[in-house]
């Protein structure tokens, strides 16, 4: 399905990969997260073979993908668990403060999923990628299945947390607004390539008065454009 | 608005009071029709007696059939136990190996297709009539529906979950014992839904045929008494008083079930570390 792709994304930088449904973005980053191999070629992280970087990548999957049986606390503390590495204390201060970053009351934090909405939901999943302090996150569609004012609200809480921690984001979305506000780039892909490396000119710290802006719309515009100019 | 939820609350008990009225309208119905035939057609009490004198024998048997029932009680639940316990651990084994899977699921068909009456009686030559053979019958005649739902459990997980896992680098043990168990609990409980009331079935099947050695004094021992004596008034509110078991077995790992799978999903947790 991928063929001929090479994308390079700089430590610290937001890349979007964006296009329509079935252009294979998701697939390239199960690729690059290692959950779905290549039969050719190489996925690394600076300069490492990513079998051997899991550990440093987290994944947000486009539903929470919350286990519905564990509260919220225990859900995030899910990655420590596994990995069974650090001291309860550790633990403990780790998981307050991602919950914190995200906005998580401390009353909410012993909630079960199926008692939260949608947009705590999706702050929960990032909290727990961000438990164990990746260096890359991969986020495939998070916010397609919000409305618009939780993704805008979702977004400038990821820029937030870029601009805290200097993380490498590749960012898979089909919305050209959320491609242009949240990026330095924007892969464009098309049938299993991509298609165009567009260079997103707004500085950061980027806030939401910027969408309403006309260079962001004539941006948005170009975006538009160049999406459909691969497709044809 | 308002009206709209006045109207929904009103009509709330009123489909309470219909789930409970309506089967009790059925039953009161089928009796009266029950009664004008044994009337109209003169049938002898030995053949079929009135649906009254069922409930006059229930009644004046009463100790009897509570003694009786609490005695296939205890060896239906440890029979359920057992094909819970069994069922579940045959269950994890298959979600380990496709290979076991393949080897064994016929086995486990067989289990569900074999005619436990036939079998029975070798049951009681390999394990003595006694309790224990009894709880073995009804093992085996409720372990499929656990085998079977566990194992779907255990399998079909979400790939998200999955991929979770694999993310973190889970190994085998960790992705059972933290995803797929718990996954499989809804499972579980649908399979005791199931199984409980063939486990009840299961012990009057064997009961049956430890009866004849008077080693054992369950429901089954007692229909087999009444039958030889041709108390059919008797047979029958037996039969009636292990209907009732069933029932009340099933109402309650109805309820158990519902209040667990509430507890794994809804509730809010407890522990903070």
């Amino acid at each position: 399905m991928l063929d001929g792709l090479n994308l390079e994304v700089p430590r610290g930088q937001i890349v979007s990969l964006l296009g329509p449904s079935g252009c294979g973005k998701s697939t390239l980053l199960r690729v690059v997260a290692g959950l779905t191999p290549a039969k050719h070629g190489t996925v690394s992280v600076h300069g490492e073979d990513v079998s051997q970087a899991r550990s440093r990548l987290a994944f947000v999957f486009q539903e929470a993908a919350l286990l519905p049986w564990r509260t919220v606390w225990q859900n995030v503390r899910l990655p420590f668990e596994i990995r069974n590495q650090k001291s309860q204390q550790t633990i403990e201060s780790a998981l307050k403060h991602c919950l914190e970053i995200v906005g998580f009351q401390p009353n909410d934090w012993h909630k079960k999923p199926s008692q939260l909405s949608g947009g705590m939901k999706m702050r929960a999943s990032i909290a727990r990628a961000l438990i164990t302090d990746p260096e890359i996150l991969l986020l495939d569609e998070p916010f397609a299945a919000l409305d618009d004012m939780l993704r805008s609200r979702l977004n400038d809480l990821l820029l937030r947390i870029v601009a805290e921690s200097h993380r490498t984001m590749l960012f898979v979305t089909h919305n050209i607004g959320e491609a242009v506000y949240l990026s330095q780039s924007i892969a464009i892909m098309s049938r299993g390539r991509i298609a165009e490396l567009v260079e997103v000119p707004f500085a950061y710290p980027r806030s939401s008065e910027l969408r309403s802006t006309p260079e962001f719309a004539a941006f948005y515009g170009r975006v538009s454009e160049a999406l459909y100019r691969s497709e044809r | 608005m308002a009206k709209l939820d006045s109207d929904r609350n009103a009509s709330a008990p009123g489909a309470k009071f219909a789930v409970i009225v309506a089967p009790i309208a059925v039953f009161l119905i089928v009796a009266l029709i029950w009664h004008a035939l044994v009337v109209l057609f003169k049938i002898p009490a030995v053949i079929l007696p009135k649906p009254l004198d069922v409930l006059i024998s229930m009644w004046t048997q009463r100790w009897e059939l509570l003694r009786a029932s609490w005695v296939t009680l205890q060896a239906a639940l440890l029979g359920l136990g057992a094909s819970a316990l069994i069922g579940s651990v045959i269950a994890v084994l298959f979600s380990q190996s496709r290979w076991i899977r393949t080897a064994f699921y016929p086995y486990v068909i067989f289990l569900q297709t074999v005619p436990i009456v036939a079998i029975a009686p070798l049951l009681m030559i390999w394990s003595g009539p006694g309790l224990r053979a009894v709880v073995l019958v009804s093992c085996i005649i409720s372990i499929f529906p656990i085998i079977s739902n566990v194992t779907s459990g255990l399998l079909s997980i979400d790939q998200n979950h999955l991929d979770l896992f694999r993310m973190q680098e889970a190994s085998r043990w960790q992705t059972l014992v933290k995803l797929r168990i718990p996954s499989a609990i809804p499972g579980l409980v649908l399979g005791l839904r199931v199984s409980c009331g063939l486990a009840v079935i299961g012990a009057i099947v064997g009961e049956l045929f430890v009866s004849s050695s008077g080693a054992y004094d369950g429901l089954g021992m007692v229909m087999m008494a009444k039958q030889a004596n041709l108390k059919i008034a008797d047979l029958m509110g037996t039969i009636l008083a292990s209907t009732c078991l069933g029932i009340l077995l099933f109402l309650a790992v109805q309820f158990l079930g519902s209040v667990v799978l509430r507890r794994w999903t809804k509730d809010a947790g407890f522990e903070s570390t």
